[in-house]
């Protein structure tokens, strides 16, 4: 094919692997000779024989990834409302601390004397998060949203046992994550599914069943708050209460925190442990799958089991969280600049759950959203919030006549609807999801949750202008209009994109995992 | 409730314009109108009122200008190997950066996308996962590898769940060589697996572990926590399999440059930290753990793994694959609840290993062979100080000093010297020394030096 009129044409060759551009005798960034004598090699039977890396010119090397990287949609690139996920703006000021070498080659073993800086943030950053959820403390030892989900179920096994309670059942509704099922019997649980009712929220007759039918073991009930269906559980203290009357413990799966943020604190509505993702509602790139950070919040009971390592000050009493005035509580003047008598070090909580990573947590992570925060403010945070649920608002209202609402009531970050209707005309959610990407929009997240039938599952963020929002539910509609007369174009979309759709059961079924 | 009484949006939250929401007052009210709604207070009613609008106490909202400005004098409160010398490692390494990899890994399209569900728009991401893969699978010898985990320490800990989901076994020997932190971590999961733990004393030379038919594997780190590299490596992985036990390695993947792949010596599970390949120290992390293995083993790895296939048209393309492990297809029966991972650090890792190519990373490896033997050698001709040489080691060596090895450390930073790693909780009086090729000779004898003085 010889089609060659446009250079984003060219720009969407496919890129050859670095193996099939590798050519012997090219190297891209050389290595210094020795400045020291040789010393004697260490015994051959330790040694390699051959090592099959590929070989590239430092041209070769930056044209692959630059030509890689404009294969990928990103948040930078496009829209891309995938719901549970929070694609939000990620602002480049955080990168660019992330990069100070003051932070960026402090080494995790130096004693704490030396990078005091280091724990300033991330003490900053514990009394940050404990006060924004309404919690009594904050580990930011877990390294994603589901090793939060494990920290905290075994932080709440270690209590139970503890007390000398030996509690088998954890309740997680059918409408939940994959992760906290995962999560769950990765600590050694049992998963019992509880449903919902009609309108979203739970069903407390289900619960009481649930409570009832397995009483003494029941350890907790993880649960989303707003839920996967991006719903507000209008019942979630009456159910709070219900957990603890049973013995039983309150988990809170934190992903979609951002649309509660100011605006209530889970700790007041009886969460007893919590886990947030900060590279959802704290603006943590997602990097294409990671890195990412999941601290979790409990209330003080918890407190003894947390993770290790913990950074605690050693200060008569924290100066930085009284009113400027000295007075005791309130308003700090800066979580930034602590008080000069103020010493941070690192602490092993007296029973805790033990560690999670080698370290201390992703601190890269934790410093972008310590910068995210300090960018906000209490009342930039309750707007961001406030934005992020009035704009999934404006697009359940504009997509309502045209897709089936899952649920027909004010929703919060997240709208989801689904595509049954126009499965019925011939084109599936997956399809739709597709012929999104031919009006330059990126798929919102589909068949998920698994409930609800034909997902699709838009959350804009608090980021995206009115006038993004309307040219993206302008689409939407169009979309729809063409389900209803010609299908055919959503089943074989997207027709724009790099690729036509992949093969998925071949790389299955005789998986080519590596050159 | 009559909403029309209510006055429209009377509470501004933020007078003006924010960078990162950009709703003007304007836009707010015409998508509250299209909402039928008056106020934004209306979408929140879900919530109980008692519990709305807590007040938060953090300060006021900084600008970037004033950020930055704070950011800078809490950076200047770390004293780092950017102004120090460097000479501690344990397990996170100070080694040079190609000026390639940031530019390029802080591409937007890479830096803000997500885990690639949507693979026609997202082949950039997903293919530099099958790279790197590849290069671990290169790197280790191993058949397969997956996209990477969050870490060494938590990918040896998976490792050793998987070790007991493939023998069907619920205890595991791990060798009390391991670095002490990973060993943490492995606890940690067991516990939640109620998986027993049995921690090996480490064999003399020229003798191996002893296990029992209840063992699911036998996990050893080699180069060990103290930087050695034993010669038995071999032997113990015959003993595991002779136990019928899995034989998991903790490799170094700098040392991978010079050293043999631990396929060669039996190895069933490779993992390591990645952070020596051109990541960041950043305050232990983010990193990111490789995990290979063999090949009859791909369907209870942890983690994501990508494929290769082809389109509609016969194109290739990548593609996650395997999914039926995971947690979101296979809930509570998921080999791991692993979800999002430290994809942009696998990819500076890859970038790093195409960036040296196989001539500079055996060449890494040989700096830092050479600069820890040299810094060894002129240790040794220090009264005080005795260096560990009942084995080899690759960059990192325990010294036996007269003084406490803490108070060694505070006299080495105020001649700006980051010394090494106390370790006297474990062994007494020692102190773990570790070069690279970043460390030149002058910082090597400054530090020879310094220590000659101190101990004087
Ligand atoms: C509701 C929910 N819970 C848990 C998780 C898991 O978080 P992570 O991917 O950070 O491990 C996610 C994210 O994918 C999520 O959307």
């Amino acid at each position: 094919m010889t089609n060659l009129q446009s250079s984003t044409f060219n720009l969407q060759q496919p890129e050859p692997t670095l193996d099939a551009r590798s050519h012997a005798g090219r190297i891209a960034v050389a290595m210094p000779h020795s400045d020291v004598p040789g010393a004697e090699a260490p015994p051959a039977e330790l040694l390699r024989r051959d090592l099959r890396l590929p070989e590239l010119s430092q041209l070769d090397v930056v044209r692959h990834y630059t030509r890689l990287s404009q294969l990928n949609w990103s948040i930078d690139t496009h829209m891309y409302p995938l719901g549970s996920c929070t694609m939000k703006l990620n602002p480049k000021v955080n990168d660019a601390i992330a990069a100070m070498p003051g932070f960026a080659d402090a080494h995790p073993m130096q004693p704490a004397a030396d990078v005091q800086g280091a724990l300033a943030v991330v003490y900053g950053l514990q009394r940050t998060l404990a006060e924004i959820t309404g919690m009594a403390e904050t580990s930011l030892a877990p390294l994603a949203g589901a090793q939060g989900e494990l920290a905290g179920v075994l932080v709440i096994k270690a209590y139970l046992e503890s007390r000398g309670e030996k509690r088998t059942t954890i309740l997680v509704p059918d409408s939940a994550h994959g992760t906290n099922p995962a999560t769950a019997s990765m600590a050694g649980f049992d998963v019992v599914a509880v449903k919902p009712q009609p309108d979203g929220d739970m069903d407390l007759d289900a619960l009481r069943v649930a409570l009832e039918e397995h009483g003494p073991t029941v350890a907790a009930l993880m649960i989303t708050l707003p839920s996967t269906l991006g719903l507000f559980d209008r019942n979630i203290v009456q159910i709070a209460e219900m957990v603890h009357a049973h013995g039983a413990q309150m988990y809170g799966d934190g992903a979609n925190l951002n649309a509660m943020v100011g605006q209530v604190k889970p700790g007041d509505l009886g969460f007893d442990v919590m886990h947030i993702n900060l590279h959802k509602t704290f603006s943590q790139p997602h990097g294409g799958g990671g890195p990412g950070a999941g601290p979790i919040v409990v209330k003080e009971h918890l407190i003894p089991f947390l993770p290790s390592p913990h950074v605690v000050v050693d200060a008569d009493e924290d100066e930085r969280w009284k009113m400027e005035d000295g007075s005791g509580s309130g308003r700090p003047s800066s979580i930034i600049h602590p008080p000069s008598s103020a010493t941070y070090r690192l602490h092993d909580p007296e029973r805790t759950i033990g560690r999670l990573g080698a370290f201390h947590g992703n601190f890269g992570v934790l410093l972008r959203a310590y910068a995210y925060i300090s960018s906000l403010g209490p009342d930039g945070l309750r707007a961001m919030s406030e934005a992020a649920v009035l704009n999934a608002n404006y697009v359940q209202a504009r997509l309502r006549g045209a897709y089936d609402l899952a649920h027909d009531r004010t929703c919060m970050h997240e709208v989801l609807f689904s595509g049954r209707k126009q499965k019925a005309q011939g084109a599936k959610t997956l399809d739709i999801a597709k012929r999104m990407i031919d009006y330059g929009y990126h798929p919102p997240t589909i068949y998920f949750p698994l409930v609800v039938e034909e997902a699709l599952m838009i959350e804009p963020t608090e980021s995206e202008t009115k006038e993004t929002l309307d040219a993206f539910c302008e689409a939407m509609l169009q979309i729809a209009a063409e389900a209803e007369t010609q299908p055919e174009l959503l089943r074989e979309a997207p027709h724009n994109a790099p690729l036509r759709r992949l093969d998925e059961a071949t790389a299955a079924r005789k998986p080519v995992l590596r050159w | 409730m009559t909403t029309e009484t209510r006055p429209v949006e009377a509470r501004p939250l933020v007078t003006e314009p924010h960078p990162y929401i950009p709703l003007t007052p304007d836009d707010r009210a015409a998508m509250l109108a299209t909402i039928g709604v008056a106020s934004t207070d209306d979408l929140f009613t879900d919530i109980p009122a008692a519990y709305r609008n807590p007040s938060i106490n953090i300060p006021d909202a900084l600008t970037e200008l004033e950020l930055l400005d704070e950011m800078r004098t809490l950076a200047a409160r770390n004293r780092t190997g950017s102004d120090y010398a460097c000479f501690l490692g344990a397990g996170a390494y100070h080694h040079f950066r190609p000026s390639l990899i940031d530019p390029l890994v802080m591409r937007g399209e890479f830096l803000t996308s997500y885990t690639p569900y949507q693979p026609e728009v997202s082949q950039g991401t997903l293919q530099t996962i099958f790279e790197f893969q590849s290069l671990v699978c290169e790197l280790t010898g191993m058949d397969v590898a997956n996209a990477g985990m969050y870490d060494g320490a938590s990918a040896l800990a998976e490792a050793c769940l998987m070790a007991c989901a493939v023998t069907g076994r619920r205890r595991i020997a791990v060798s009390e060589r391991v670095h002490p932190n990973w060993l943490a971590v492995v606890q940690g999961y067991a516990h939640g697996r109620d998986i027993g733990v049995d921690m090996m004393p480490h064999p003399a030379p020229g003798a191996t572990f002893v296990l029992s038919d209840e063992h699911a594997c036998l996990a050893v780190a080699q180069p060990d926590f103290y930087g050695r590299m034993s010669l038995d490596a071999a032997s113990w992985g015959e003993a595991a399999h002779a136990a019928g036990a899995l034989f998991l390695v903790a490799a170094e993947p700098i040392s991978l440059g010079m050293y043999r792949p631990p396929s060669e010596y039996g190895a069933d599970i490779v993992v390591a930290e990645g952070q020596s390949l051109g990541v960041s120290l950043s305050y232990g992390g983010p990193y990111v753990g490789l995990f290979a293995c063999r090949n009859d083993y791909i369907r209870q790895m942890p983690g994501r793994i990508v494929g290769r296939t082809a389109d509609l048209e016969g194109r290739t393309g990548y593609v996650l694959t395997l999914q039926t492990r995971e947690q979101h297809i296979r809930r509570e029966r998921a080999t791991s609840n692993i979800c999002t991972s430290q994809q942009l650090i696998a990819l500076s890792a890859s970038m790093y290993l195409a960036a040296l190519g196989p001539r500079g990373l055996r060449r890494v490896a040989e700096l830092c062979y050479e600069k820890a033997h040299y810094l060894a050698d002129r240790i040794d001709e220090l009264a005080g100080f005795r260096v560990e040489r009942d084995e080899p080691f690759f960059h990192e060596f325990v010294v036996r000093p007269q003084k406490p090895p803490s108070e060694i450390n505070r006299a080495l930073i105020e001649r700006r010297i980051i010394g090494g790693l106390d370790v006297s909780d474990a062994i007494h009086n020692r102190m773990l020394l570790c070069a690279t090729e970043l460390n030149t000779r002058v910082e090597i004898d400054a530090l020879v030096e310094a220590l000659a003085e101190v101990s004087r």
